[in-house]
């Protein structure tokens, strides 16, 4: 019926405030499909309200916003019947079971019954739930509450999904398996579509990222594209050290130094010599690592991207 | 401010089903909440006080008490289910932030909402009007065109109670309501007595109430009498519905939507 568009979110020069406080100043970027978009930034940044307006919830001062080209937020309800979402924080209806849950929030979308059964099964699979179809949700883990929530945002096979920090808050393992999930909608060929603090998070899964600060955008690209076009290739992380070998640290020239909190950052295409140096020093504890997108974030900003 | 007019879909039956499900798992709860209040006055009042006072407007206390009662416990359902089940939904437990991630928007979450209050109403109004009729308090068979007006004023009272809850900064809050709309109401509207009975000025106010115009209709259906101004009283109790529902959509928009 209608051809497939390329472009699923289009977002040009779009505005918000709060109270005169600008929480997205301008921003512009596109979202093609198949792909997993990135938003990167600190908390406060202005990654959650965009979301907001992405669906529809939230009106924007100016600008221009489109979703598989229909313009929100006076399409939201056609939008939104194409769009999975998963909030920040858990909302599964706690007075029901991991099946209602999802017969419920199915129902919203006016899914027949017949279809909601087939699809079900299957969500309850894709999470690995299946043996907890009637537990209810307060007795499952964080872990398992999120995989539900993710399971639950796939319910009307949609199109784009958009996640809110789908891992913050989980300890590594569930964080994985989350990963691994995410992974497979991809490969499925659903657009992606997420927010996150988190840089690891960031480089495994995002084809494509913009960093935002302040409501802006600093840089926009892949994280492979961000390392190569912001920092050198390796790092050396000072931790702590004596005051003899900080006081020769500070002296040493040559090298692109950042600091962040007690941290010293020491950015090279080639940092073997600076190891070697480093080796020499008593009392000093570093790290050599290649750069990533903390290091891009911390260049552009000068400050570090967890607080 | 979003000042549209609501539109009432198809999707407000799915938040009044989402209701009814949680409902029917609570369900031994609910009815004693529903039920057992009205039901003790109508034991005790009614046959305590009705030993004094045999008959009130033509008709046995009891009768009188009964249809009262009928009109008050719809009101005190739909107020409580409005303000306290709404709110709960709305804020602590985030489920209209879930809902509005889907199609469904702030119109159909309100009409749902204010449909499954009236259907609360209809069912504790419906059980002490079968209490009613056990203990020989209802006149005969047209007693229940009653449960149609029962459904009526749920809509009318839950109107009002959803324009609080948007406001609501917590529980707490409710009680300003309750003590100086819904409580005086309960007092003064012509549940335990006749409004005729209290100064005339008071009168004026009184009719402006809704509980007021609920009573005139629901006491002369439930005691066989004629009822008298039946448009007036369902405009009255249409209007307070209608835009209540109106203003509760209008604030909520601006509570969710920012």
């Amino acid at each position: 019926m209608s051809e497939k568009i390329n472009k699923i979110v289009r977002i040009d020069k779009l505005k918000k405030s709060y109270n005169n406080n600008i929480v997205v100043n301008g921003i512009s970027f596109d979202v093609n499909r198949g792909m997993c978009f990135g938003l990167l930034g600190p908390n406060g940044a202005g990654k959650t309200t965009t979301l907001r307006l992405i669906l529809g919830l939230s009106p924007a001062d100016s600008g221009a916003l489109s979703v598989f080209d229909l313009e929100m937020p006076a399409h939201a309800r056609q939008v939104r019947q194409r769009i999975g979402v998963v909030p920040q924080a858990d909302n599964l209806d706690p007075d029901f079971t991991v099946v209602e849950n999802l017969f419920i929030y199915g129902s919203y979308f006016q899914i027949t019954r017949s279809v909601l059964n087939k699809r079900i099964g299957e969500l309850l699979e894709f999470a690995g739930l299946q043996d907890r179809a009637d537990t209810k949700i307060g007795a499952l883990s964080g872990g398992m509450q999120r995989r539900l929530t993710i399971a639950r945002a796939l319910v009307n096979d949609p199109e784009l999904i958009v996640l809110d920090e789908p891992t913050t808050g989980l300890d590594p393992q569930a964080r994985h398996m989350i990963w691994g999930r995410l992974r497979k909608l991809m490969q499925q060929g659903k657009t992606l579509l997420l927010t996150t603090h988190y840089m690891e998070e960031a480089e495994r899964l995002c084809d494509e990222l913009i960093v935002m600060e302040q409501g802006k955008i600093i840089a926009q690209g892949s994280p492979k594209q961000l390392i190569n076009k912001y920092v050198e290739s390796e790092v050396v992380e000072v931790r702590s050290g004596g005051e003899q070998a900080m006081e020769y640290i500070k002296n040493m020239n040559g090298y692109r130094v950042e600091k962040a909190g007690d941290t010293h950052y020491f950015y090279s295409n080639n940092a073997r010599e600076l190891v070697l140096q480093f080796e020499k020093i008593k009392d000093i504890v570093f790290l050599h690592r290649p750069a990533n997108l903390e290091d891009v974030f911390l260049k552009l900003t000068g400050r570090e991207l967890v607080d | 401010m979003d000042l549209r007019l609501p539109l009432v879909r198809k999707s407000a039956f799915t938040i009044w089903r989402r209701n009814a499900l949680v409902w029917r798992r609570l369900l031994g709860p609910s009815l004693v909440i529903n039920f057992g209040e009205p039901f003790l006055y109508l034991l005790g009042l009614g046959f305590g006080l009705g030993a004094f006072i045999e008959t009130m407007d033509d008709m046995p206390y009891l009768t009188f008490l009964a249809s009262g009662i009928i009109a008050a416990s719809a009101m005190n359902t739909a107020s409580f289910e409005g303000m306290y089940s709404v709110y709960t939904r709305m804020i602590p437990q985030r489920t209209y932030e879930s809902m509005m991630a889907t199609p469904i928007e702030v119109d159909d979450i309100l009409a749902g909402e204010m449909m499954w209050c009236a259907t609360k109403s209809l069912i504790s109004g419906s059980a002490i009007l079968a209490v009613a009729a056990l203990l020989g308090a209802v006149s005969g068979w047209q007693a229940l065109w009653v449960i149609p007006v029962i459904f009526l004023m749920g809509l009318c009272f839950a109107g009002p109670a959803m324009v609080m809850t948007s406001f609501a900064t917590g529980y707490d809050f409710f009680n300003y309501y309750m003590t100086l709309v819904v409580t005086p109401m309960f007092i003064l509207s012509g549940v335990f007595f006749p409004v005729t009975s209290l100064p005339e000025t008071a009168q004026v106010f009184i009719q402006l109430l809704p509980l007021t115009h609920a009573i005139d209709l629901v006491r002369p259906i439930v005691s066989g009498q004629q009822v008298n101004n039946i448009g007036l009283h369902i405009a009255v109790l249409l209007a307070y519905a209608v835009v209540g529902y109106y203003l509760a959509v209008i604030l909520v928009r601006r509570r969710l939507i920012i």
